[in-house]
């Protein structure tokens, strides 16, 4: 079982350039759990996502790892406990999955040792995990997008973090992959207890799949908890402006938002 | 995790045709050294080659011819090997399939600086030119990035590639105003203007060699740090690696291996890129393998390139700069098209 680990946001204000995104965000997340941000687009979710992960320096505040600032860690030792899949990596021109797996090992390893067994089991290991073994030797080129995610996270397995960020992993995919990739990441957080972290942008899946709901709304935290008591209908109109009910999820009890429009409204409500 | 599983791994991580590759580029570098020391306005048969290599005591006019080109044969393959792990470099950095120093321009502003210094400062000798050709391929690398990463979305490969041509054409143009007018300087620098492994001897050599080594491991010890960069700086940022710096490192590395290389032989142009090119195609992207075989690779087509200068240009010679211009224009042309400037 992966370590607990303290990880905050101590009061961030972020953004680009002059552009400020996010505005004084504290968060604290659980430890060994599954972690959603949700809101609109442009409220700053990835923003703050990315902050965390130390791509963004935050204009004021900072975040913290086990008490010491994370700019204050070292990047590879940093790179040992917090990993990140970004949203868009690149696919390097015609490189294989094994390839690309074992690129995931570059923070536990040092020039003068090399590849060590450890690395190759953890490589192996973590193509096992995602189903990937049987492409090792093929080019990324040739497999689907579901497959294709499936090798990206599996190339952050492979780096052996307790804590694993995810910036929209399911972005593009069709249904069936979107929910092949949220169980696969269940799997981990549940065998491990790697604490995940992610962006969503499907409120019920987020709402299914979260230990812990961080909503956000015009870069500022608005809500957090167990989706059950976070997911109101007040909350999904006031973070998405969205008129809607919330029901019970038949399959997992987990509240489901069933949105209402201006027709198919057998309810009259709202309209 | 069973040991199979483990030693299949180790399989795959090394490139499907490496061992076939590695074994091809060294039986033709062997045929390429033969070729370089036989051919040139006089061609010397075998056994005069054997005396020149091996038998120190026959004085055969063509055994003293062959030995006259040893110096020239390991010139050339070390300018191929700087220029090969060069442009592996300017490509890992940039991110750009077709970064090369010469056509990001480096080679040019090099020579401006060279050729400033004959022309003002009375500069003469390998050891001064390494330095003033040093110094203006950092400038420009500098220049051109920086005019590249400026407007939105940073330095793309359409950007850098328009700031390489437009910076190389308004130092080449200076590089004339300065030469024109002085003719001393003209004929001093005609040839190494073209670009030219002729002039190797072991002075270069022995000037070169520091260089060499220094770029060669700084390019060895990035390497996978720069297969990081690879998937981009979030994810590589995200592996532990500080992209700045990493960048800056590499850089530095690519321009002293250029910058070192045009302050001898002239500006070359194209081997970075050919020589790169042809090895990502056989045996993928890593760069842990890429940039030793660059370096292969960039040796065996400088010197071949040399060798058909010397064939093609009898009883004379064709500078090998004006070869590789000849073979790498259209080969460029190739791979921008199958590549559409899309970013590695």
């Amino acid at each position: 079982m992966k370590p607990t680990h303290t990880f905050q946001s101590e009061g961030i204000t972020a953004g680009y350039d002059n552009r400020t995104i996010l505005h004084d965000v504290s968060i604290s997340i659980p430890s060994n759990k599954i972690s959603i941000i949700i809101g609109a687009n442009g409220c700053g979710k990835s923003t703050l996502l990315k902050t965390m992960a130390r791509l963004i320096k935050p204009a004021s505040g900072q975040v913290t790892l086990d008490g010491k600032p994370i700019n204050k860690i070292p990047p590879k030792q940093l790179a040992r406990v917090l990993g990140l899949l970004p949203q868009s990596p690149i696919v390097p021109e015609g490189i294989t999955v094994a390839d690309l797996v074992g690129r995931g090992r570059y923070p536990h390893q040092t020039f003068l040792k090399g590849w060590t067994k450890k690395d190759y089991e953890a490589v192996a290991e973590a193509m096992d995990m995602m189903n990937i073994t049987e492409f090792a030797d093929r080019n990324i080129d040739e497999l689907s997008g579901g497959q294709r995610q499936r090798v990206w996270i599996a190339m952050a397995l492979a780096q052996q973090t307790d804590i694993l960020f995810l910036d929209e992993p399911t972005t593009y995919l069709d249904i069936t992959y979107q929910v092949e990739i949220l169980d696969l990441l269940t799997d981990l957080n549940r065998k491990y207890g790697t604490t995940i972290v992610m962006v969503l942008h499907d409120i019920n899946l987020s709402a299914r799949y979260a230990d812990h709901i961080f909503a956000l709304h015009h870069g500022k935290l608005v809500a957090e908890g167990e989706p059950a008591k976070v997911i109101t209908s007040k909350l999904i109109e006031d973070v998405f402006g969205l008129h809607c009910t919330v029901v019970k999820d038949p399959v997992s009890d987990s509240p489901s938002v069933v949105p209402i429009g201006r027709y198919h409204n057998k309810l009259r409500m709202y309209s | 995790m069973n040991n199979t599983a483990v030693s299949e791994n180790k399989q795959l991580l090394i490139p499907k045709n490496f061992i076939k590759v590695l074994i091809l580029s060294i039986v033709l570098l062997g045929i390429c050294v033969l070729a370089s020391l036989a051919f040139g306005s006089r061609a010397v048969g075998w056994n005069e080659l054997m005396d020149g290599l091996f038998h120190p005591d026959v004085q055969s006019h063509g055994a003293n011819v062959v030995r006259q080109r040893i110096a020239r044969t390991v010139f050339s393959l070390m300018c191929g090997a700087a220029l090969g792990v060069s442009g592996a470099l300017m490509q890992a950095v940039t991110r750009n399939p077709i970064a090369d120093p010469s056509i990001l321009g480096v080679n040019t502003g090099a020579a401006l600086f060279v050729v400033c210094g004959i022309s003002f400062f009375n500069i003469g000798t390998a050891g001064q030119y390494i330095w003033l050709a040093l110094a203006g391929a950092i400038i420009t690398a500098i220049f051109v990035f920086g005019i590249g990463s400026m407007g939105s979305g940073g330095a793309t490969p359409l950007k850098l590639v328009l700031a390489g041509a437009a910076t190389s054409a308004a130092l080449s143009s200076l590089v004339m105003a300065i030469m024109i007018p002085r003719s001393n300087v003209m004929d001093q620098f005609r040839f190494w203007q073209v670009g030219s492994v002729g002039a190797g001897n072991w002075n270069s050599i022995s000037v070169f060699i520091p260089f060499l080594i220094v770029g060669i491991l700084i390019a060895l010890f990035s390497a996978p740090a720069l297969n990081a960069i690879a998937l981009g700086d979030e994810a590589a940022t995200g592996l532990g690696v500080r992209t700045g710096t990493l960048r800056l490192v590499a850089a530095f590395g690519g321009v002293l291996l250029c910058g070192a290389a045009t302050a001898l032989a002239g500006p070359i142009g194209f081997i970075g890129l050919l020589a790169t090119h042809m090895i990502r195609l056989v045996i993928g992207p890593d760069l842990r393998y890429i940039i030793p075989m660059s370096a292969l690779s960039g040796a065996i087509i400088l010197t071949i390139s040399d060798v058909c200068g010397r064939i093609l240009g009898s009883p004379g010679e064709l500078e090998v700069g004006v070869v590789t211009a000849f073979i790498g224009a259209p080969i460029l042309i190739l791979i921008t098209m199958k590549a559409k400037m899309r970013t590695l």
